[in-house]
């Protein structure tokens, strides 16, 4: 089931909906069937106002289940890309198709909300999507499992560690059930130690719940390090110029060698983008 | 999982990396993020009753003697006449005379309770309207300069207006009380809902709250600090406005309240009188701000972590 934003100014073969189940385009020859947790951008650009555009022509697909990463230098449109998909947004051209329930975000600060505890930020969470109040404690307990902060429920949100805070974050946005969860540079502001503990928090629980995520980062190693595939993208506007595959199936680890090559080679790349722009 | 190629690649070569297979400990074991959460929260330890009566009880009270004993300075130094300059133990004698034939503490109920339930109306009416001139942009433009100037002009001024519309009855001292008290709320809830970080909203977007749902869960919270601000200014206002009322509108079905005790003083050139009235009135405006105002600021901030509880 596959809901729609289409633009109003959009003049290309705009349907207004896509039927649900629709076939996804043809990949390698291999006809798969859009389900679940599809994201599909089509020739989508957004500029504001008269402005130059920030993203132009992009085309995305991404399968159900899967986790990719978004990568760039400042400018290249990362989170209006993610603000587009989490429907904050209408781009000026093109469509953007998500699952009915739409997508999950998470923010780089904490954004959760200061006056309430860590597990009422999960609560009302839980409130918005509209689980009635006998549900909601048991539900609040099962997702402060679910990100290893049993316990910490009544911590207010000051009272919480960055990584602390990240992880209620991460819990409160699987909370609200959506088959995508989109991440804008969720991990930037954190103390590598505690970095490289959520990557593995988050891959245990994208393992676990079968979740889409759409990971946004400046962070190439960070990039291997989560992604089954990585997508580095030009900056002013912001296009997808290059892509690559990283197996996923087996532990990586940041320090992995693997790693290291392919991050050596995506930075090579992203460092040829941001040169384009001195002339 | 095979990766598809995206469409928007231009002639992009896939890489694969081959990931090391064999079987590791991996990183986010519970017992590594335990520590790393006890690590970096710090225990906060709590005052003792000592330190705390030290460093908040005793500051203030030095001060009030100070003020009593520069009070009987002036006095032994014989500046002015007594009858114009009792000293403090004149008020003193005064104060236990009023209690003891019931005019002062009729007096400050009256005032307490005018002062109260105006209040109280003018949160009642000051919220709804605040919360329409913050969020609804036309609205705000049209009345914002309006609301602004009546919290700068005096409301003494609506009581000459206030008696010719409603005569000496307590709904001159509500008006007037409402038109000091109103815009100030006003005020403090806008300037609440500006100062409102705008992720704040954006949270509350992705987390599907209606319109109404992301004012009473979002908004409204976020913006309670400056509220409260408004609401304190807004008490400031009523009270002031009371008093101007009570002194100038005696009579009637006023009623006896502090400023009529005031005026009472004045007109019988009783300077003890007047003492004990404006003793009476900055008390009341002290024990509310301490017992009403304070803590429930200092909750409200502690809890967001602004300010340390104390």
């Amino acid at each position: 089931m596959t809901a729609t934003r289409t633009s109003t100014s959009a003049g290309t073969e705009g349907a207004p909906h896509v039927a649900s189940a629709a076939p996804a385009p043809t990949s390698g020859g291999a006809p798969q069937v859009v389900s679940g947790g599809a994201v599909r951008l089509r020739g989508v650009s957004k500029a504001y106002g008269r402005g130059p555009a920030v993203l132009d022509t992009v085309d995305l697909d991404v399968a159900p289940g899967s986790f990719v990463c978004l990568l760039g230098a400042s400018g290249c449109g990362k989170s209006t890309l993610l603000s587009l998909v989490a429907g904050l947004e209408r781009p000026t051209v093109g469509t953007v198709e998500v699952p009915s329930s739409g997508a999950a975000l998470m923010f780089q600060e904490s954004a959760l909300f200061p006056w309430l505890t860590a597990a009422g930020n999960l609560d009302l969470a839980l409130k918005l999507r509209g689980v009635p109040r006998r549900e909601r404690p048991a539900e609040v307990e099962r997702l402060l499992d679910l990100v290893r902060l049993t316990g910490a429920g009544g911590k207010r949100v000051h009272e919480l560690s960055g990584g602390m805070r990240q992880r209620v974050a991460l819990a409160r946005a699987l909370g609200q059930q959506r088959s995508v969860l989109l991440m804008d540079e969720p991990f930037a502001a954190l103390d590598a130690i505690t970095r490289d503990v959520l990557h593995s928090e988050l891959e245990r629980i994208w393992r676990e719940t079968g979740t889409t995520v759409v990971f946004v980062t400046h962070n190439v190693r960070e990039a291997v390090r989560l992604g089954e595939r990585v997508l580095l993208m030009s900056s002013r506007p912001g296009r997808i110029v290059r892509e690559w595959a990283v197996d996923a199936s087996g532990s990586r680890r940041i320090e992995d060698a693997a790693v290291a090559a392919l991050s050596i080679e995506i930075t090579d790349h992203l460092r040829e983008e941001i040169r384009r722009h001195a002339r | 999982m095979p990766a598809e190629p995206s469409a928007g690649t231009s002639g992009a070569g896939s890489t694969a990396v081959a990931a090391t297979s064999d079987k590791r400990p991996t990183i986010g074991d519970g017992g590594l993020e335990a520590g790393l959460d006890v690590l970096s929260t710090e225990p906060v330890a709590e005052p003792g009753l000592s330190t705390r009566w030290r460093k908040r009880l005793l500051p203030p009270l030095v001060a009030l003697v100070l003020v009593v004993v520069v009070w009987q300075l002036v006095v032994l130094a014989g500046v002015q006449p007594r009858y114009v300059l009792p000293s403090p133990l004149d008020v003193w004698y005064t104060i236990k005379e009023r209690i003891a034939d019931g005019s002062l503490p009729t007096a400050v109920l009256t005032s307490i309770e005018r002062g109260g339930v105006g209040f109280v109306a003018a949160v009642l009416i000051g919220t709804p309207l605040g919360l329409l001139v913050a969020r609804v942009r036309p609205v705000r433009t049209a009345v914002g300069p309006l609301i602004s100037g009546l919290q700068v002009l005096p409301s003494v001024a609506w009581v000459p207006a206030a008696i010719l519309w409603f005569g000496l009855s307590d709904a001159t001292a509500y008006f007037v009380i409402l038109m000091g008290a109103v815009p100030s709320i006003i005020n403090g809830l806008v300037s609440g809902v500006d100062q409102v970080p705008p992720l704040f909203p954006r949270v509350g977007a992705v987390l599907g709250a209606s319109r109404w749902a992301l004012v009473r869960h979002v908004i409204l919270p976020a913006a309670l600090p400056g509220y409260l601000a408004g609401l304190r200014q807004g008490w400031a206002f009523s009270w002031r406005s009371l008093m101007a009322a009570e002194i100038i509108a005696i009579g009637g079905e006023m009623g006896f309240g502090l400023g009529a005790l005031l005026q009472q003083g004045r007109d019988l050139s009783d300077m003890q009188v007047v003492m004990v009235a404006i003793l009476a009135i900055l008390a009341v405006g002290i024990a509310v701000e301490l017992c009403v105002f304070a803590p429930i600021e200092r909750g409200v901030l502690a809890r967001r972590g602004l300010a340390r509880a104390s």
